[in-house]
């Protein structure tokens, strides 16, 4: 990966929108960077984390996104230039202190990345940060490059000392994990201090009324500001027959839609980089210019609702433009930008056909692939614990007999909702929320509700916000079994620390807080076992659902496949004794490979029987355990 | 590269092939050769077991968006078979040119014995079918015989540049690539490049 720390002004670097970002911080002279991990946001502060020291700023891995956001703010307090990054979920979660923040108002430069999803790709919702700007009135911008997503973040540092407001940068996953040429600037000399102001101002939302007024002054100053932004411009003719109107990184797909359709004299694009407050007067200079107005723009119609109030606000002698968008049906209201979305609404308003593509061609080759191209679901590693811990659940639900289920929670194991975990979740929401729903099924009772309920939650996720629903659980006598699968990472996002290992961000020594420790502190019954081993784990898990009436837990510890294929650390040499397997006369319907599914046993049609991939194979032993015919077996490594 | 839009390369593969860093080098290497290069990719859930797909935009004219659009690849270099089929299927047209490994990574639907993975001689048909040329190189064979599968991904790498599809010099590549590995990993890497480099250079006889 490039370097993001070295001093070297106009060089050229290849980086990614993630790593651009990091670097606009570090020369803008940022003192302090936290998060908590989530894609599309994550290499934000991983990249940071990695020359923290060297450029003597902090960076930590937060347990959660709230609290990111806070420690973030007392460096601001103390006048030092901080960043807060997140994925657009995680702004959920930070709100509640960022609703107060816009009254109180920031010292040093105070910047929250938040990195929207669109097409939800890699989250559980296609959600639009923009909203949060507008509805707690902070300044958002959103680059439309990878240079934009540097020099975007550098100058959100200064912008944010000149109206004393916490800026957001909108990420986006096509710039955050998208990578593209980047011209660097320079890097602070200065050293910054921090010091906390004890005389004034003091940083808290009252008196609220006098704050709130103040912050509709600020959002003025804002707008004069964007009315003016270098980030803001346009390209095209002086009266153009369609003016395209692009919310940040939209714009690369409005140019090459032009380029595409040889449209450049008779269609204008204007790239809109200050998102909100709207630069109003700048965008009504442009809305009388054009008779047709196609906002393009990621998630949510936001600009083109806000280009309507601001036209019925307007005086234009022929009428009003039309507005074309998503509110129109020209874009689908859901999905991401593409090129193809931008020539679909391009071409349909202005009545001119696109280029065509070669149908017969691509009605063969889609034929071709739907016989012959098997699909590629996603499913747990070879030697993964939450396979064996799913497989346990499975039998120990179906001997308890009382249809119990489980609530399940963000990180790998949401794949316990599909074939990868035998089906086993049935409820699946935000982070932490799989207890606080599990908490909610236990005090059904009264209302004569048997079902026996699991709540799972990794490591990480117990941190980050399955603790209070816990102890929520706990205080009011539900009934369920927490099952906490402790990995030793956050795996799904790529192995950050968490309070639970012996390692922070910077890579420290540091203590290891211990859940065990915790849920014996709550005087419930606690369990710990070795999720590989599945007659202990059943038994326990078994045991655990029929001492009802009460909250229990039990930790299953069991490392995470990945981290331990990197330590080579095999448990097991497995492999398939061809005389013992039968294959389909055996009665087992292939427990191992249709039921059982790991990636390394795989079923031989020509010879009738499972073999193992010893490639891939990460020993961990437990489909030896499950066949019944003994037919696969498992020696010390 | 005398064209008007941009050369459009697809990487594709499984997660932990090694996909997103060949990506990564092959535009490290043309930016500093002075072309403007997008990189757009889909890995978010690869670590368990699904399909990674770097699209690179090349063009001496102008920044491209991250995104290929469906039917517009020019070449496209595949780690695993399955997953270059799929992607001729989206994005293929009679024009593409393929350079694929052979070693298959079967999905989950074929180890459980629900689906059925073509073999090497129906995924050659298909390729030649749906391509204008084709290479296919047992990448992952080659690199377990110098002692470890993941040279495959650099043996893919020299196979692409060998074709000379691509406006990259050996001599423009390899500085980057070097400066990828710390100093004991450099001759080996060196062998692997140049072991796919020579399978592809003279166009035709593979």
């Amino acid at each position: 990966m490039t370097n993001i720390a070295i001093d070297a002004p106009d060089s050229i670097e290849f980086l990614m929108g993630n790593e651009a970002i990091a670097r606009g911080a570090l020369e803008a002279g940022i003192g302090f960077a936290s998060a908590y991990p989530g894609t599309p946001s994550t290499e934000i502060i991983g990249t940071l984390a990695q020359v923290g020291k060297e450029l003597n700023v902090y960076v930590e891995w937060s347990t959660n996104e709230k609290v990111a956001l806070e420690s973030a703010a007392a460096a601001s307090f103390a006048g030092v230039r901080a960043l807060a990054a997140m994925k657009q979920v995680g702004v959920n979660v930070a709100v509640d202190f960022l609703m107060n923040m816009n009254l109180c108002g920031v010292n040093g430069g105070f910047v929250l990345v938040a990195c929207d999803d669109p097409g939800a790709l890699a989250s559980q919702t296609e959600q639009d940060t923009r909203l949060f700007a507008k509805w707690a009135d902070f300044p958002l911008i959103e680059p439309a490059t990878f240079q934009e997503a540097k020099d975007m973040t550098r100058w959100a540092f200064e912008l944010s000392e000149e109206v004393k407001s916490i800026v957001i940068l909108r990420g986006m996953t096509r710039i955050s994990h998208g990578k593209g040429s980047v011209n660097f600037g320079k890097l602070p000399q200065e050293r910054t201090t921090a010091t906390f102001d004890t005389s004034f101002p003091f940083f808290m939302p009252m008196p609220v009324l006098f704050r709130h007024q103040m912050v509709h002054d600020r959002m003025a100053k804002v707008k004069e500001v964007f009315e003016s932004s270098p980030f803001n411009s346009y390209t095209g003719p002086d009266e153009p027959d369609l003016l395209v109107i692009s919310g940040g990184s939209c714009w690369l797909y409005a140019m090459e839609a032009v380029k595409v359709l040889g449209l450049e004299e008779s269609v204008g694009i204007l790239k809109l980089g200050t998102i909100w407050p709207v630069p109003e007067q700048l965008l009504g200079d442009h809305l009388k210019k054009a008779r047709k107005i196609l906002i393009l723009e990621h998630i949510e119609p936001f600009l083109e609702g806000e280009l309507k109030i601001m036209a019925s606000e307007m005086q234009f002698p022929e009428g009003p433009p039309v507005f074309y968008g998503k509110r129109s049906g020209h874009i689908d209201s859901m999905g991401e930008i593409t090129l193809d979305v931008a020539l679909k609404a391009m071409g349909g308003i202005l009545g001119i056909s696109l280029p065509e593509r070669n149908t017969d061609y691509r009605n063969k080759a889609l034929t071709m692939i739907e016989q012959n191209v098997p699909p590629r679901d996603l499913t747990f590693c070879p030697g993964c614990p939450h396979r064996a811990t799913f497989w346990s659940i499975k039998n120990a639900l179906k001997l308890d007999g009382r249809d119990g289920f489980v609530a399940g929670d963000i990180g790998c194991y949401a794949l316990g909702a599909g074939p990868a975990g035998y089906f086993q979740v049935k409820t699946l929401q935000s982070m932490g929320s799989g207890t606080g729903v599990a908490s909610g099924f236990g005090n059904l009772g009264h209302l004569d509700f048997r079902q026996p309920v699991i709540s799972v939650c990794g490591d990480s996720t117990f941190f980050h916000t399955a603790m209070p629903a816990l102890m929520n659980g706990v205080h009011n006598q539900s009934d369920f079994t927490m099952l906490i699968l402790d990995n030793a990472a956050t795996a799904m996002t790529g192995f950050q620390p968490h309070p639970g290992s012996e390692v922070n961000a910077a890579g420290d020594q540091v203590f290891a807080v211990d859940i065990e420790g915790i849920c014996r502190s709550l005087g419930i019954r606690v369990e710990v076992g070795d999720p590989f081993d599945l007659q202990n784990t059943e038994e326990n898990i078994l045991a655990l659902l029929e001492d009802g009436g009460k909250v229990r837990a039990m930790i299953l510890r069991g490392k995470c496949a990945q981290v331990k294929a990197r330590e080579g650390e095999a448990r097991y040499e497995v492999h398939v004794d061809e005389n013992r397997c039968i294959g389909e006369g055996c009665g087992c319907a292939r427990l191992c490979t249709r039921v059982f599914r790991c990636p390394a046993i795989t079923w031989d049609g020509s010879m009738g029987k499972a073999k193992i991939d010893e490639t891939i194979c990460n020993g961990c032993g437990v489909c030896a355990d499950i066949c019944p015919q003994s037919a696969i077996v498992k020696e010390a490594a | 590269m005398n064209r008007n839009g941009p050369l459009n390369l697809i990487i594709t593969g499984v997660g932990g092939q090694g996909n997103v860093l060949l990506a990564q080098l092959m535009g490290k290497a043309l930016v500093k050769s002075e072309y403007y290069v997008t990189i757009g990719e889909t890995y978010g859930p690869a670590q368990r077991g699904g399909a990674v797909m770097s699209h690179l935009r090349i063009s001496q004219v102008m920044e491209y968006s991250p995104l290929i659009p469906d039917g517009e690849v020019d070449i496209i270099l595949g780690l695993e078979p399955v997953e270059t089929l799929r992607v001729l299927g989206q994005y293929g047209n009679p024009k593409v040119a393929v350079i694929t490994n052979t070693r298959p990574i079967y999905p989950i639907a074929v180890t459980a014995g629900e689906a059925q993975y073509p073999n090497l001689e129906k995924i050659e048909q298909l390729v030649h079918e749906l391509s204008s040329e084709a290479w296919f190189i047992s990448a992952t064979d080659m690199a377990f015989s110098m002692g470890t599968p993941i040279l495959a991904n650099i043996i893919m790498a020299g196979a692409l540049l060998g074709t000379g599809l691509v406006p990259l010099k050996q001599e423009e590549f390899l500085p980057v690539l070097m400066d990828n590995f710390p100093e004991d990993k450099r001759e080996l890497n060196l062998q692997a490049f140049v072991k796919g480099f020579d399978l592809t250079k003279k166009r035709g006889e593979v």
